[in-house]
Protein backbone atom coordinates (compact mmCIF):
# COMPACT_ATOMS: atom_id res chain seq x y z
CA UNK A 1 0.00 0.00 0.00
CA UNK A 2 1.15 3.87 -0.41
CA UNK A 3 2.79 4.91 2.59
CA UNK A 4 4.76 8.11 2.91
CA UNK A 5 8.69 8.12 3.42
CA UNK A 6 7.79 10.57 6.34
CA UNK A 7 5.26 7.68 7.81
CA UNK A 8 7.26 4.67 6.85
CA UNK A 9 10.18 6.22 9.10
CA UNK A 10 8.16 7.31 11.84
CA UNK A 11 6.70 3.87 12.67
CA UNK A 12 10.20 2.51 11.72
CA UNK A 13 11.67 4.31 14.31
CA UNK A 14 8.98 3.79 16.28
CA UNK A 15 9.79 0.12 16.28
CA UNK A 16 13.29 0.11 16.79
CA UNK A 17 12.88 2.23 19.94
CA UNK A 18 10.52 -0.37 21.25
CA UNK A 19 13.32 -3.18 20.82
CA UNK A 20 15.83 -1.23 22.16
CA UNK A 21 13.71 -0.32 25.47
CA UNK A 22 13.27 -3.39 26.13
CA UNK A 23 17.14 -4.72 24.84
CA UNK A 24 18.63 -2.17 27.01
CA UNK A 25 16.00 -3.09 29.90
CA UNK A 26 14.48 0.28 29.75
CA UNK A 27 11.38 -1.11 30.35
CA UNK A 28 9.82 2.35 31.93
CA UNK A 29 10.42 3.61 28.52
CA UNK A 30 9.31 0.90 26.76
CA UNK A 31 5.92 1.11 28.41
CA UNK A 32 6.03 4.64 27.20
CA UNK A 33 5.54 4.41 23.79
CA UNK A 34 2.12 2.62 24.77
CA UNK A 35 -1.28 4.95 24.37
CA UNK A 36 -3.27 4.50 28.11
CA UNK A 37 -5.92 2.90 26.42
CA UNK A 38 -3.54 0.24 24.80
CA UNK A 39 -3.90 -3.11 24.42
CA UNK A 40 -0.89 -5.68 24.61
CA UNK A 41 -0.72 -9.59 24.42
CA UNK A 42 1.22 -12.47 23.84
CA UNK A 43 -0.22 -15.60 21.94
CA UNK A 44 0.80 -18.11 20.63
CA UNK A 45 0.10 -19.32 16.88
CA UNK A 46 -0.92 -22.80 18.04
CA UNK A 47 -3.59 -21.23 19.68
CA UNK A 48 -4.72 -18.46 17.05
CA UNK A 49 -4.72 -21.27 14.96
CA UNK A 50 -7.14 -23.49 16.56
CA UNK A 51 -9.25 -20.39 17.35
CA UNK A 52 -8.83 -20.30 20.59
CA UNK A 53 -8.51 -17.02 22.71
CA UNK A 54 -6.14 -18.00 25.50
CA UNK A 55 -3.33 -15.64 26.23
CA UNK A 56 0.72 -15.86 27.97
CA UNK A 57 0.17 -12.45 28.77
CA UNK A 58 -2.12 -9.86 28.73
CA UNK A 59 -2.16 -6.22 29.68
CA UNK A 60 -5.55 -4.20 28.49
CA UNK A 61 -4.30 -0.75 29.62
CA UNK A 62 -1.47 0.98 30.31
CA UNK A 63 -1.96 0.24 33.97
CA UNK A 64 -1.23 -3.33 34.01
CA UNK A 65 1.94 -2.68 31.78
CA UNK A 66 2.74 -0.30 34.52
CA UNK A 67 1.99 -3.11 37.18
CA UNK A 68 3.82 -5.95 35.06
CA UNK A 69 7.19 -3.80 34.86
CA UNK A 70 6.51 -2.64 38.42
CA UNK A 71 6.39 -6.43 39.36
CA UNK A 72 9.56 -7.28 37.33
CA UNK A 73 11.27 -5.05 39.34
CA UNK A 74 10.69 -4.99 43.01
CA UNK A 75 8.57 -8.87 43.07
CA UNK A 76 9.43 -11.44 40.75
CA UNK A 77 12.50 -13.99 40.46
CA UNK A 78 13.52 -14.81 36.77
CA UNK A 79 16.52 -15.78 34.68
CA UNK A 80 18.88 -13.14 34.91
CA UNK A 81 19.74 -12.31 31.42
CA UNK A 82 20.09 -10.04 27.98
CA UNK A 83 17.25 -9.86 25.74
CA UNK A 84 17.88 -8.73 21.88
CA UNK A 85 15.44 -8.34 19.56
CA UNK A 86 16.01 -8.73 15.84
CA UNK A 87 13.28 -7.00 13.89
CA UNK A 88 12.11 -7.38 9.94
CA UNK A 89 11.00 -4.72 7.55
CA UNK A 90 7.01 -3.24 8.49
CA UNK A 91 4.32 -4.89 6.36
CA UNK A 92 1.63 -2.05 6.00
CA UNK A 93 -1.71 -3.39 6.11
CA UNK A 94 -3.94 -0.58 6.62
CA UNK A 95 -4.59 3.49 7.67
CA UNK A 96 -7.61 4.38 9.34
CA UNK A 97 -8.14 8.22 10.64
CA UNK A 98 -4.37 8.13 11.20
CA UNK A 99 -3.88 4.93 12.53
CA UNK A 100 -1.77 2.25 11.18
CA UNK A 101 -1.81 -1.63 11.12
CA UNK A 102 0.94 -3.47 10.35
CA UNK A 103 3.11 -6.97 10.82
CA UNK A 104 7.01 -7.03 11.67
CA UNK A 105 8.73 -10.46 12.04
CA UNK A 106 11.00 -10.37 15.01
CA UNK A 107 13.47 -13.31 16.38
CA UNK A 108 14.07 -12.45 19.74
CA UNK A 109 17.59 -13.60 21.06
CA UNK A 110 18.20 -14.26 24.85
CA UNK A 111 22.34 -14.49 26.71
CA UNK A 112 22.95 -15.32 30.03
CA UNK A 113 25.50 -13.63 32.48
CA UNK A 114 28.42 -16.00 31.46
CA UNK A 115 27.50 -15.38 27.75
CA UNK A 116 25.43 -17.85 26.37
CA UNK A 117 22.94 -16.99 23.70
CA UNK A 118 19.97 -18.91 22.41
CA UNK A 119 16.90 -17.83 20.42
CA UNK A 120 14.19 -17.66 22.98
CA UNK A 121 11.23 -16.32 20.59
CA UNK A 122 10.35 -15.96 16.52
CA UNK A 123 7.38 -14.88 15.51
CA UNK A 124 5.30 -11.81 14.68
CA UNK A 125 3.74 -8.68 15.86
CA UNK A 126 0.56 -7.51 14.76
CA UNK A 127 0.84 -3.41 15.73
CA UNK A 128 -1.61 -1.00 15.64
CA UNK A 129 -0.43 2.71 16.24
CA UNK A 130 -1.74 5.95 15.64
CA UNK A 131 0.26 9.53 14.42
CA UNK A 132 -0.13 12.39 16.50
CA UNK A 133 1.09 15.31 14.56
CA UNK A 134 4.58 13.73 14.39
CA UNK A 135 4.77 11.29 17.20
CA UNK A 136 3.43 7.77 17.06
CA UNK A 137 2.01 5.13 19.67
CA UNK A 138 1.21 1.92 20.26
CA UNK A 139 -2.14 1.23 20.32
CA UNK A 140 -2.43 -2.40 20.43
CA UNK A 141 0.92 -5.12 20.22
CA UNK A 142 -0.08 -8.21 19.66
CA UNK A 143 2.88 -10.81 19.88
CA UNK A 144 2.01 -13.50 17.87
CA UNK A 145 4.87 -16.08 18.54
CA UNK A 146 5.43 -19.36 16.42
CA UNK A 147 7.71 -20.20 19.27
CA UNK A 148 4.65 -21.87 21.63
CA UNK A 149 7.02 -24.11 23.84
CA UNK A 150 8.53 -21.65 25.65
CA UNK A 151 12.07 -21.98 27.29
CA UNK A 152 12.17 -21.57 30.54
CA UNK A 153 10.29 -18.83 31.06
CA UNK A 154 8.61 -15.67 29.84
CA UNK A 155 9.24 -12.62 32.04
CA UNK A 156 10.51 -9.56 30.24
CA UNK A 157 7.95 -8.52 27.64
CA UNK A 158 8.58 -9.16 23.67
CA UNK B 1 17.54 -54.16 37.02
CA UNK B 2 17.77 -52.85 40.48
CA UNK B 3 19.22 -49.48 41.09
CA UNK B 4 21.32 -49.23 44.41
CA UNK B 5 20.07 -46.06 45.67
CA UNK B 6 21.80 -45.60 49.57
CA UNK B 7 18.85 -43.85 51.21
CA UNK B 8 19.88 -42.08 53.87
CA UNK B 9 16.70 -42.31 55.85
CA UNK B 10 13.49 -44.71 55.84
CA UNK B 11 11.00 -41.61 55.64
CA UNK B 12 12.55 -40.22 52.41
CA UNK B 13 13.37 -36.69 54.13
CA UNK B 14 17.08 -36.84 52.41
CA UNK B 15 16.81 -37.72 48.61
CA UNK B 16 19.58 -38.22 46.36
CA UNK B 17 20.69 -35.66 44.14
CA UNK B 18 21.63 -37.94 41.23
CA UNK B 19 18.15 -39.23 40.92
CA UNK B 20 17.57 -36.16 39.00
CA UNK B 21 20.29 -36.96 36.91
CA UNK B 22 20.76 -40.88 36.14
CA UNK B 23 19.86 -42.19 32.17
CA UNK B 24 19.35 -45.25 33.95
CA UNK B 25 17.06 -44.11 36.71
CA UNK B 26 15.16 -41.58 33.81
CA UNK B 27 14.45 -45.01 31.55
CA UNK B 28 13.12 -47.01 34.84
CA UNK B 29 11.20 -44.59 35.40
CA UNK B 30 9.75 -44.83 31.81
CA UNK B 31 9.16 -48.25 32.19
CA UNK B 32 8.36 -49.18 35.96
CA UNK B 33 5.83 -45.47 36.38
CA UNK B 34 4.56 -44.65 33.07
CA UNK B 35 4.27 -47.38 31.34
CA UNK B 36 3.50 -49.06 34.82
CA UNK B 37 0.46 -49.06 36.88
CA UNK B 38 0.11 -45.81 37.21
CA UNK B 39 -2.37 -43.86 35.67
CA UNK B 40 -1.09 -40.73 33.89
CA UNK B 41 -3.54 -38.21 32.33
CA UNK B 42 -3.96 -38.15 29.00
CA UNK B 43 -6.46 -35.29 27.80
CA UNK B 44 -9.73 -33.57 28.66
CA UNK B 45 -12.74 -35.31 26.94
CA UNK B 46 -14.14 -31.73 26.16
CA UNK B 47 -10.80 -32.25 23.26
CA UNK B 48 -12.42 -34.66 21.31
CA UNK B 49 -16.03 -33.65 21.44
CA UNK B 50 -17.01 -35.57 18.64
CA UNK B 51 -17.37 -38.73 16.66
CA UNK B 52 -13.81 -39.50 14.72
CA UNK B 53 -11.66 -36.62 16.61
CA UNK B 54 -8.26 -37.55 17.86
CA UNK B 55 -5.43 -35.64 19.82
CA UNK B 56 -1.52 -36.58 20.50
CA UNK B 57 -0.64 -36.31 23.54
CA UNK B 58 2.50 -37.92 25.67
CA UNK B 59 2.78 -40.69 28.38
CA UNK B 60 5.96 -40.28 29.96
CA UNK B 61 7.99 -39.94 27.00
CA UNK B 62 6.10 -42.41 24.77
CA UNK B 63 3.87 -40.26 22.28
CA UNK B 64 0.22 -41.65 22.13
CA UNK B 65 -3.30 -40.95 20.07
CA UNK B 66 -6.18 -40.40 21.94
CA UNK B 67 -9.64 -40.38 19.71
CA UNK B 68 -13.08 -41.09 19.41
CA UNK B 69 -14.18 -43.86 17.67
CA UNK B 70 -17.43 -43.64 15.04
CA UNK B 71 -19.21 -45.53 18.25
CA UNK B 72 -18.40 -42.91 20.64
CA UNK B 73 -16.00 -44.75 22.32
CA UNK B 74 -12.21 -43.13 23.44
CA UNK B 75 -9.44 -45.11 22.68
CA UNK B 76 -5.75 -44.16 23.37
CA UNK B 77 -2.97 -46.04 21.83
CA UNK B 78 1.14 -45.62 21.19
CA UNK B 79 1.67 -43.37 18.00
CA UNK B 80 4.00 -45.46 16.44
CA UNK B 81 3.70 -46.87 13.36
CA UNK B 82 3.47 -51.41 13.40
CA UNK B 83 5.42 -51.10 10.13
CA UNK B 84 9.10 -49.57 10.72
CA UNK B 85 8.20 -47.19 13.47
CA UNK B 86 7.28 -44.06 12.26
CA UNK B 87 5.21 -41.46 14.52
CA UNK B 88 1.43 -42.14 13.01
CA UNK B 89 -0.24 -39.36 13.25
CA UNK B 90 2.10 -35.73 13.19
CA UNK B 91 -0.57 -33.15 13.64
CA UNK B 92 -1.67 -32.28 16.96
CA UNK B 93 -5.20 -33.02 16.59
CA UNK B 94 -7.54 -33.03 13.71
CA UNK B 95 -10.50 -35.64 12.49
CA UNK B 96 -10.51 -38.71 10.36
CA UNK B 97 -11.85 -42.03 9.81
CA UNK B 98 -8.64 -43.81 9.53
CA UNK B 99 -5.44 -42.86 10.08
CA UNK B 100 -2.60 -43.34 7.78
CA UNK B 101 1.00 -43.57 8.31
CA UNK B 102 2.77 -41.30 5.73
CA UNK B 103 5.73 -43.55 5.25
CA UNK B 104 4.27 -46.49 3.08
CA UNK B 105 0.33 -45.63 3.93
CA UNK B 106 -0.38 -48.39 6.67
CA UNK B 107 -3.89 -47.50 7.84
CA UNK B 108 -5.06 -47.30 11.59
CA UNK B 109 -8.65 -47.31 12.88
CA UNK B 110 -9.79 -45.02 15.28
CA UNK B 111 -9.36 -47.50 17.82
CA UNK B 112 -6.16 -47.85 17.16
CA UNK B 113 -6.06 -51.26 15.32
CA UNK B 114 -4.37 -52.13 11.69
CA UNK B 115 -6.49 -52.43 9.66
CA UNK B 116 -5.12 -52.25 5.77
CA UNK B 117 -1.60 -51.72 4.21
CA UNK B 118 -1.05 -51.24 0.32
CA UNK B 119 0.35 -54.02 -1.84
CA UNK B 120 -1.09 -56.64 1.32
CA UNK B 121 -1.29 -59.26 -1.86
CA UNK B 122 1.99 -57.67 -4.03
CA UNK B 123 1.54 -56.86 -7.47
CA UNK B 124 0.16 -59.10 -10.13
CA UNK B 125 1.02 -62.24 -7.55
CA UNK B 126 4.54 -60.36 -7.29
CA UNK B 127 5.87 -59.35 -3.70
CA UNK B 128 3.60 -58.84 -1.07
CA UNK B 129 2.93 -59.89 2.80
CA UNK B 130 3.06 -63.59 3.71
CA UNK B 131 0.09 -65.12 3.74
CA UNK B 132 -0.09 -65.98 7.48
CA UNK B 133 0.53 -61.99 7.98
CA UNK B 134 -1.67 -61.46 11.16
CA UNK B 135 -2.28 -57.48 11.27
CA UNK B 136 -4.45 -57.50 14.55
CA UNK B 137 -1.38 -59.04 16.12
CA UNK B 138 1.04 -55.71 15.12
CA UNK B 139 -1.69 -53.49 15.97
CA UNK B 140 -0.04 -50.52 18.12
CA UNK B 141 -0.02 -51.12 21.94
CA UNK B 142 -3.11 -49.49 23.49
CA UNK B 143 -3.70 -48.15 26.85
CA UNK B 144 -6.61 -49.10 29.35
CA UNK B 145 -8.97 -45.90 29.17
CA UNK B 146 -10.68 -44.12 32.17
CA UNK B 147 -12.70 -41.07 31.54
CA UNK B 148 -13.67 -39.50 35.29
CA UNK B 149 -16.15 -37.08 34.72
CA UNK B 150 -14.13 -35.74 31.40
CA UNK B 151 -10.73 -36.21 32.39
CA UNK B 152 -9.45 -38.67 30.60
CA UNK B 153 -6.25 -41.09 32.22
CA UNK B 154 -4.43 -43.88 30.56
CA UNK B 155 -2.34 -46.37 31.78
CA UNK B 156 -0.02 -49.56 29.94
CA UNK B 157 -1.17 -51.92 32.91
CA UNK B 158 -3.62 -54.30 33.88
CA UNK B 159 -2.42 -54.42 37.20
CA UNK B 160 -3.57 -50.69 37.52
CA UNK B 161 -6.46 -50.62 40.32
CA UNK B 162 -9.98 -49.01 39.07
CA UNK B 163 -9.13 -44.70 38.45
CA UNK B 164 -11.75 -43.96 41.70
CA UNK B 165 -9.61 -46.41 43.87
CA UNK B 166 -6.21 -45.08 42.31
CA UNK B 167 -7.26 -41.23 42.44
CA UNK B 168 -8.85 -41.84 45.86
CA UNK B 169 -11.50 -40.03 47.56
CA UNK B 170 -10.03 -37.18 47.42
CA UNK B 171 -8.36 -37.25 44.12
CA UNK B 172 -12.19 -37.90 42.95
CA UNK B 173 -13.69 -34.93 44.35
CA UNK B 174 -11.50 -33.05 43.11
CA UNK B 175 -11.73 -33.86 39.90
CA UNK B 176 -15.70 -33.60 39.86
CA UNK B 177 -15.48 -30.35 41.60
CA UNK B 178 -13.54 -28.75 38.21
CA UNK B 179 -14.87 -30.61 36.04
CA UNK B 180 -19.02 -30.44 37.55
CA UNK B 181 -19.59 -28.65 34.77
CA UNK B 182 -19.71 -28.52 31.04
CA UNK B 183 -16.13 -26.78 29.74
CA UNK B 184 -15.05 -24.89 27.35
CA UNK B 185 -11.13 -24.94 25.97
CA UNK B 186 -9.43 -21.74 26.10
CA UNK B 187 -6.04 -22.63 25.22
CA UNK B 188 -2.77 -24.29 25.82
CA UNK B 189 0.79 -22.91 26.79
CA UNK B 190 3.79 -24.78 27.22
CA UNK B 191 6.82 -24.65 28.77
CA UNK B 192 10.57 -26.54 28.64
CA UNK B 193 12.12 -26.67 31.70
CA UNK B 194 15.31 -27.69 31.93
CA UNK B 195 15.42 -29.86 34.92
CA UNK B 196 14.22 -33.23 35.23
CA UNK B 197 10.53 -33.76 36.08
CA UNK B 198 10.48 -35.07 40.05
CA UNK B 199 11.46 -30.92 40.22
CA UNK B 200 8.39 -30.08 39.05
CA UNK B 201 6.61 -33.17 40.93
CA UNK B 202 8.21 -32.04 44.09
CA UNK B 203 7.35 -28.43 43.54
CA UNK B 204 3.89 -28.84 43.03
CA UNK B 205 3.85 -30.80 46.40
CA UNK B 206 6.47 -27.74 48.21
CA UNK B 207 3.95 -25.40 49.64
CA UNK B 208 6.71 -23.86 51.94
CA UNK B 209 7.96 -22.34 48.57
CA UNK B 210 4.47 -20.79 47.31
CA UNK B 211 4.36 -17.61 49.31
CA UNK B 212 8.01 -17.02 49.26
CA UNK B 213 9.54 -17.87 45.66
CA UNK B 214 6.76 -16.12 44.06
CA UNK B 215 6.35 -13.11 46.33
CA UNK B 216 3.82 -11.89 44.04
CA UNK B 217 1.23 -13.86 46.49
CA UNK B 218 2.15 -12.03 49.14
CA UNK B 219 3.50 -8.65 48.38
CA UNK B 220 -0.07 -8.58 46.28
CA UNK B 221 -2.04 -10.05 48.86
CA UNK B 222 -3.56 -13.13 46.95
CA UNK B 223 -2.01 -15.33 49.04
CA UNK B 224 -0.38 -15.45 52.38
CA UNK B 225 0.74 -18.79 54.40
CA UNK B 226 -1.64 -17.23 57.19
CA UNK B 227 -4.67 -17.86 55.30
CA UNK B 228 -6.49 -20.63 56.18
CA UNK B 229 -5.13 -23.51 54.08
CA UNK B 230 -3.57 -26.72 54.16
CA UNK B 231 -2.33 -29.77 52.68
CA UNK B 232 -4.42 -32.95 51.71
CA UNK B 233 -3.55 -35.68 50.10
CA UNK B 234 -4.63 -39.26 49.20
CA UNK B 235 -4.38 -42.21 51.81
CA UNK B 236 -1.44 -43.37 50.16
CA UNK B 237 0.45 -39.82 49.82
CA UNK B 238 1.18 -39.80 45.84
CA UNK B 239 -1.63 -37.05 44.90
CA UNK B 240 -1.64 -33.84 47.53
CA UNK B 241 -3.17 -30.77 47.20
CA UNK B 242 -1.99 -27.03 48.30
CA UNK B 243 -5.69 -24.88 49.19
CA UNK B 244 -6.48 -21.72 50.83
CA UNK B 245 -9.75 -19.92 51.80
CA UNK B 246 -9.74 -16.52 50.19
CA UNK B 247 -9.51 -13.63 53.44
CA UNK B 248 -9.29 -15.73 56.22
CA UNK B 249 -6.09 -14.33 58.06
CA UNK B 250 -5.65 -10.73 59.42
CA UNK B 251 -2.87 -8.32 58.22
CA UNK B 252 -1.63 -8.47 62.18
CA UNK B 253 -1.18 -12.40 62.07
CA UNK B 254 0.59 -12.36 58.40
CA UNK B 255 3.36 -9.23 59.72
CA UNK B 256 4.52 -11.17 62.41
CA UNK B 257 4.35 -14.31 60.32
CA UNK B 258 6.45 -12.65 57.75
CA UNK B 259 8.74 -10.47 59.90
CA UNK B 260 12.31 -13.04 59.06
CA UNK B 261 11.55 -12.51 55.47
CA UNK B 262 11.98 -10.26 53.03
CA UNK B 263 8.62 -9.94 51.79
CA UNK B 264 6.61 -7.13 51.38
CA UNK B 265 3.64 -7.33 53.02
CA UNK B 266 0.77 -5.06 50.61
CA UNK B 267 3.29 -2.96 50.09
CA UNK B 268 2.53 -2.80 46.61
CA UNK B 269 -0.94 -1.85 45.07
CA UNK B 270 -1.51 -2.78 41.57
CA UNK B 271 -3.23 -0.11 39.24
CA UNK B 272 -5.51 -2.23 37.77
CA UNK B 273 -6.75 -4.01 40.39
CA UNK B 274 -9.45 -6.29 38.04
CA UNK B 275 -6.28 -8.33 37.73
CA UNK B 276 -6.93 -10.05 41.42
CA UNK B 277 -10.61 -9.40 41.20
CA UNK B 278 -12.43 -13.21 42.57
CA UNK B 279 -15.88 -14.02 41.23
CA UNK B 280 -16.53 -16.97 44.19
CA UNK B 281 -17.62 -20.57 41.46
CA UNK B 282 -17.51 -22.66 44.11
CA UNK B 283 -19.53 -23.84 47.01
CA UNK B 284 -15.72 -24.63 49.16
CA UNK B 285 -14.90 -20.54 48.76
CA UNK B 286 -11.65 -21.89 47.83
CA UNK B 287 -9.90 -19.39 45.19
CA UNK B 288 -6.73 -21.37 45.02
CA UNK B 289 -6.44 -25.13 44.96
CA UNK B 290 -3.97 -27.06 42.69
CA UNK B 291 -4.65 -30.94 43.23
CA UNK B 292 -1.86 -32.40 41.75
CA UNK B 293 -2.10 -36.74 40.75
CA UNK B 294 1.23 -38.75 40.88
CA UNK B 295 2.53 -39.12 38.02
CA UNK B 296 2.28 -36.11 35.12
CA UNK B 297 -1.38 -34.08 36.48
CA UNK B 298 -2.86 -31.46 37.91
CA UNK B 299 -5.49 -29.56 38.72
CA UNK B 300 -4.95 -25.83 39.32
CA UNK B 301 -7.20 -23.12 40.00
CA UNK B 302 -6.25 -19.44 40.84
CA UNK B 303 -8.69 -17.24 41.20
CA UNK B 304 -11.00 -17.97 38.18
CA UNK B 305 -8.13 -19.42 35.88
CA UNK B 306 -8.72 -22.89 36.11
CA UNK B 307 -7.09 -25.53 33.82
CA UNK B 308 -4.80 -28.95 33.57
CA UNK B 309 -1.13 -29.25 33.55
CA UNK B 310 0.43 -32.49 31.85
CA UNK B 311 3.92 -33.07 32.83
CA UNK B 312 5.82 -34.17 30.01
CA UNK B 313 9.32 -35.62 30.81
CA UNK B 314 12.09 -35.03 28.40
CA UNK B 315 15.08 -37.37 29.07
CA UNK B 316 16.70 -36.53 32.81
CA UNK B 317 17.41 -32.89 32.17
CA UNK B 318 14.17 -31.55 31.22
CA UNK B 319 10.19 -31.77 30.81
CA UNK B 320 7.80 -29.46 29.29
CA UNK B 321 5.07 -28.61 31.37
CA UNK B 322 2.08 -28.71 28.92
CA UNK B 323 -1.40 -26.47 30.43
CA UNK B 324 -4.76 -26.38 29.17
CA UNK B 325 -6.66 -23.75 30.64
CA UNK B 326 -10.35 -23.87 30.32
CA UNK B 327 -13.99 -21.64 31.54
CA UNK B 328 -17.24 -23.59 31.40
CA UNK B 329 -19.73 -23.48 28.95
CA UNK B 330 -22.05 -20.89 30.19
CA UNK B 331 -19.75 -18.54 30.86
CA UNK B 332 -20.84 -15.18 29.11
CA UNK B 333 -17.93 -12.95 27.28
CA UNK B 334 -17.30 -11.02 30.09
CA UNK B 335 -16.40 -13.98 32.20
CA UNK B 336 -14.12 -15.60 29.46
CA UNK B 337 -12.06 -12.31 29.11
CA UNK B 338 -12.15 -12.47 33.15
CA UNK B 339 -10.30 -15.68 33.38
CA UNK B 340 -8.37 -14.76 30.85
CA UNK B 341 -7.26 -11.81 32.36
CA UNK B 342 -6.34 -13.45 35.28
CA UNK B 343 -4.71 -16.02 33.35
CA UNK B 344 -1.73 -13.43 34.04
CA UNK B 345 -1.27 -15.38 37.24
CA UNK B 346 -0.22 -18.53 36.21
CA UNK B 347 1.92 -20.29 33.58
CA UNK B 348 4.73 -19.26 31.76
CA UNK B 349 4.91 -15.70 32.15
CA UNK B 350 2.55 -15.99 35.31
CA UNK B 351 3.18 -13.42 38.08
CA UNK B 352 2.90 -16.31 40.70
CA UNK B 353 4.29 -19.01 38.49
CA UNK B 354 7.85 -17.81 36.29
CA UNK B 355 9.98 -18.58 39.35
CA UNK B 356 9.36 -22.68 39.20
CA UNK B 357 10.98 -22.79 36.07
CA UNK B 358 14.33 -20.59 37.48
CA UNK B 359 14.23 -22.72 40.54
CA UNK B 360 14.19 -25.76 39.35
CA UNK B 361 16.91 -24.73 36.28
CA UNK B 362 19.04 -23.52 39.44
CA UNK B 363 18.39 -27.11 41.17
CA UNK B 364 19.08 -29.40 37.93
CA UNK B 365 22.42 -26.83 37.45
CA UNK B 366 23.91 -26.81 40.57
CA UNK B 367 23.27 -30.29 41.65
CA UNK B 368 24.93 -32.21 38.55
CA UNK B 369 28.41 -31.87 40.23
CA UNK B 370 27.50 -33.63 43.87
CA UNK B 371 26.17 -36.90 42.93
CA UNK B 372 26.97 -37.64 47.07
CA UNK B 373 24.57 -35.03 47.85
CA UNK B 374 21.07 -34.59 49.25
CA UNK B 375 17.98 -32.88 49.10
CA UNK B 376 16.84 -32.07 52.39
CA UNK B 377 13.50 -32.37 53.22
CA UNK B 378 12.43 -31.88 57.16
CA UNK B 379 9.50 -28.45 56.51
CA UNK B 380 6.63 -29.32 58.29
CA UNK B 381 8.41 -32.83 60.28
CA UNK B 382 10.09 -35.69 59.97
CA UNK B 383 8.39 -39.71 60.22
CA UNK B 384 4.83 -40.28 59.52
CA UNK B 385 3.32 -38.47 56.10
CA UNK B 386 -0.19 -36.91 56.99
CA UNK B 387 -2.29 -33.92 55.97
CA UNK B 388 -1.94 -30.52 57.70
CA UNK B 389 -4.32 -27.61 58.88
CA UNK B 390 -1.67 -25.53 57.58
CA UNK B 391 1.38 -25.10 54.85
CA UNK B 392 4.42 -24.38 55.90
CA UNK B 393 5.24 -27.93 55.01
CA UNK B 394 6.99 -29.68 52.28
CA UNK B 395 5.88 -33.34 53.39
CA UNK B 396 3.81 -34.24 50.47
CA UNK B 397 7.31 -34.47 48.98
CA UNK B 398 8.01 -36.96 50.89
CA UNK B 399 4.80 -38.97 50.09
CA UNK B 400 5.50 -38.77 46.34
CA UNK B 401 9.11 -40.37 47.08
CA UNK B 402 7.66 -43.03 49.07
CA UNK B 403 5.03 -44.17 45.95
CA UNK B 404 7.97 -43.38 43.20
CA UNK B 405 9.76 -45.98 45.31
CA UNK B 406 7.47 -48.32 45.80
CA UNK B 407 6.69 -48.07 41.82
CA UNK B 408 10.55 -48.63 40.96
CA UNK B 409 11.38 -51.27 43.50
CA UNK B 410 13.92 -49.38 45.39
CA UNK B 411 11.85 -48.78 48.71
CA UNK B 412 14.58 -48.85 51.98
CA UNK B 413 14.04 -51.30 54.83
CA UNK B 414 11.20 -50.26 56.63
CA UNK B 415 10.38 -47.29 54.35
CA UNK B 416 7.29 -45.00 55.36
CA UNK B 417 4.36 -45.01 52.96
S1 LIG C 1 6.58 -47.00 8.83
FE1 LIG C 1 4.49 -46.62 8.79
S2 LIG C 1 3.88 -47.52 6.97
FE2 LIG C 1 6.00 -47.98 7.00
FE1 LIG D 1 5.53 -22.55 42.55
Amino acid sequence: MNVSLETRELLTALMAEYAMAIDEDRLEDWVELFAEDCDYRVVTRENVEQGLPNVLMWCDNKDMLRDRVDSYRNVNEYNLHYDRHILGPLRFISEKDGAWTFDVSYSLFQTTLEGESRLFSVGRYRIEARLEGSAARLKTVAVIADTGLVPSLLATPI
Amino acid sequence: MKPDIAWQRNDYSRVPFWLHHDEGIYALEMERIFRGPAWSYLCLEAEIPNACDFRTTWVGDTPVIVSRAKDGVIHAFVNRCSHRGAMIVRELRGNAERLVCLYHRWCYSNAGELTGLPFRKGIKGEGGMPEEFDMKAVSPQRLKVANYHGMLFGTFSDRAETIEAYLGEFGTGMVRRFLSRPIRILGYSRQRIAGNWKLYAENLRDTYHASLLHEFFVTYGVDRATQKGGVKMDARHRHNMNHAYAASDTDEDAKAAYADTAARLDRMQLRDKKLLHYKNEFPDGMNLATPTFFPNALLIQINNTIGTRQIRPKGPGAHEVFQTLFGYADDDEAMTRHRLISANLVGPAGFVSMEDGEAIEVIQKATRSSPEGCEVIEMGGRGEVRDLAHRVTETPIRGFWSYWAELMGVEPAGGIR
